[in-house]
């Protein structure tokens, strides 16, 4: 019996493994969006204009309420019929069909953007006013002032939370497997159903993901040593 | 957007078991999860050491892995491995080891107990060592200083953390219809296979969840307002308004 599950586990390590690269593809993807969709969150909400902040208060507060394998399986399905119907409101009646990895990096980004909304806030607020006040009288421009001062001046904040991030979503793309994409959760799910050993590849499956976590959490330490270069010790 | 399906009283009676399923596995996950984060906190802080670092390591993998793969390691993995233990099949917990209920309301407690273990050990650690020495001159026992002294003053350190993790808690609710049981998603996913509607009934669940973090996020002000000297800051503000 051991050997015939020996010979289980080797015949499937391969798309296993290939699972655990597409699961860490679409990690990273949705994390570089979802950074992207955290800073203009966090400006729409620290903007001065009423409309713009109640938009970016409104998009983290929704997406945060709503447990994310609900809005996975609604954005999966809804992504899909709402850019059709938009193409067909333009008058193009092409059916588009959007591949499950571009949809599973859609919808992870936007839930994750949400959560990297709150994170850049704080980590914004927390910045002493006199260093902004300072790059203004310096002259600096919007775009000078933001990336040489305010992104400089807020990593040390934003840091631990965006690791806590990272370390959730890598979590999270196992829920994509619900809805039926290929990633490393679903293919161990194959791999145990065919081979009945559920056991096994569900404990595999396990040990990749605290393999991700866990190279991360080191990879994060020495970037928050790296971001608080020059500062006093916590 | 179709909601007549909703005056079906087949279909309310599908929502209305996963309402109260999802807000039963709430509570007992959340009672029991909240009692194994002290026992697993304490362990770690003042147990031998030896069980401090296996109650580490249990810490680290339960949060370094998916709560997903958690809950089909134990009701696929573990589940289908425990009839072949001779005695089980006929022991007085079979029923119960067949449960949906009873994976998800395990495997939850044991995600609480990790999760919120780190959050009161820190809690722990952060009461001011001198509070616990005074507790020591007034010859307070070790149990009545744990349970009058040390575990009050870390709660009240820690509320607000609290109110978070159980708001997760409660969003992580749905991923046991994954497993079969019918809670709210379960129950919205039955009417979704039998109306042909793709998304009313989940934005009706998206709605109920979205109700439900609020009444929980008010739940835990008012406790984190009533608990003695938790927000100083409110209870300041009270005292200097006259009356």
């Amino acid at each position: 019996m051991s050997s015939y599950q020996n010979a289980g586990l080797l015949d499937w390590a391969a798309p296993i493994l290939h699972g655990a690269l597409v699961t860490l593809e679409i990690a990273l993807l949705a994390y570089a969006i979802g950074l992207g969709l955290g800073l203009l969150g966090a400006g729409a909400r620290l903007s001065a204009w009423p409309p713009l902040r109640a938009l970016g208060t409104l998009y983290s507060t929704l997406v945060r309420a709503v447990p994310e394998l609900l809005l996975i399986i609604l954005l999966y399905y809804a992504g899909t019929q709402a850019l059709n119907a938009l193409l067909n409101a333009l008058g193009d009646d092409t059916h588009v069909e959007i591949g499950g990895f571009v949809c599973a990096v859609g919808v992870l980004a936007f839930v994750q953007g949400a959560y990297m909304t709150e994170v850049f806030r704080g980590a914004i607020l927390a910045i002493p006013r006199g260093q902004l006040e300072a790059a203004d009288a310096y002259g600096f421009t919007r775009w000078t002032r933001f990336h040489r001062i305010v992104v400089p001046a807020m990593l040390p904040n934003a840091l631990p939370g965006m690791s806590n991030l990272w370390l959730i979503l890598v979590k999270d793309t196992a829920l994509i497997s619900v809805v039926g994409f290929e990633e490393l959760f679903f293919t161990a799910q194959q791999a145990a159903a065919s081979t009945r050993d559920y056991f096994l590849f569900y404990a595999a499956a396990g040990a990749l993901y605290l393999v991700m976590t866990l190279g991360s959490n080191a990879l994060f330490a020495r970037a928050e040593r790296h971001v608080r270069r020059g500062q006093p010790g916590l | 957007m179709d909601f007549s399906w909703l005056s079906d009283p087949f279909y309310q009676r599908y929502l209305w078991t996963g309402f109260v399923n999802t807000l039963w596995l709430v509570a007992v996950s959340g009672t029991l999860g909240l009692a194994l984060a002290v026992a697993l906190a304490l362990a770690r802080i003042q147990g031998p050491r030896p069980l401090a670092m296996l109650v580490h390591g249990f810490t680290t993998v339960i949060r370094g892995t998916p709560l997903l793969v958690q809950l089909f390691f134990f009701y696929d993995g573990v589940g289908r491995l425990l009839p072949e233990i001779p005695g089980v099949r006929d022991s007085l917990i079979w029923p119960m080891l067949r449960d949906p209920f009873f994976y998800g309301a395990l495997i939850f407690t044991i995600s609480v107990g990790a999760y919120t273990g780190e959050v009161i050990r820190g809690a722990l650690l952060s009461v001011p060592d001198g509070e616990l020495a005074a507790g020591r001159a007034f010859g307070l026992s070790r149990w009545q200083i744990l349970h009058r002294l040390w575990l009050p003053r870390a709660f009240q350190l820690c509320l607000p953390t609290l109110t978070g993790e159980a708001i997760l808690l409660l969003k992580s609710v749905p991923l046991v219809s994954t497993i079969a049981m019918m809670d709210l998603l379960k129950a919205a996913n039955l009417v979704r296979d039998e109306t042909f509607l793709v998304y009313e009934p989940l934005l009706l669940i998206a709605g109920i969840y979205i109700a439900l973090t609020l009444i929980l996020t008010g739940a835990m002000r008012l406790i984190e307002h009533r608990f003695p000297g938790a927000r100083p800051a409110a209870i300041r503000r009270r005292r200097l308004l006259p009356g």
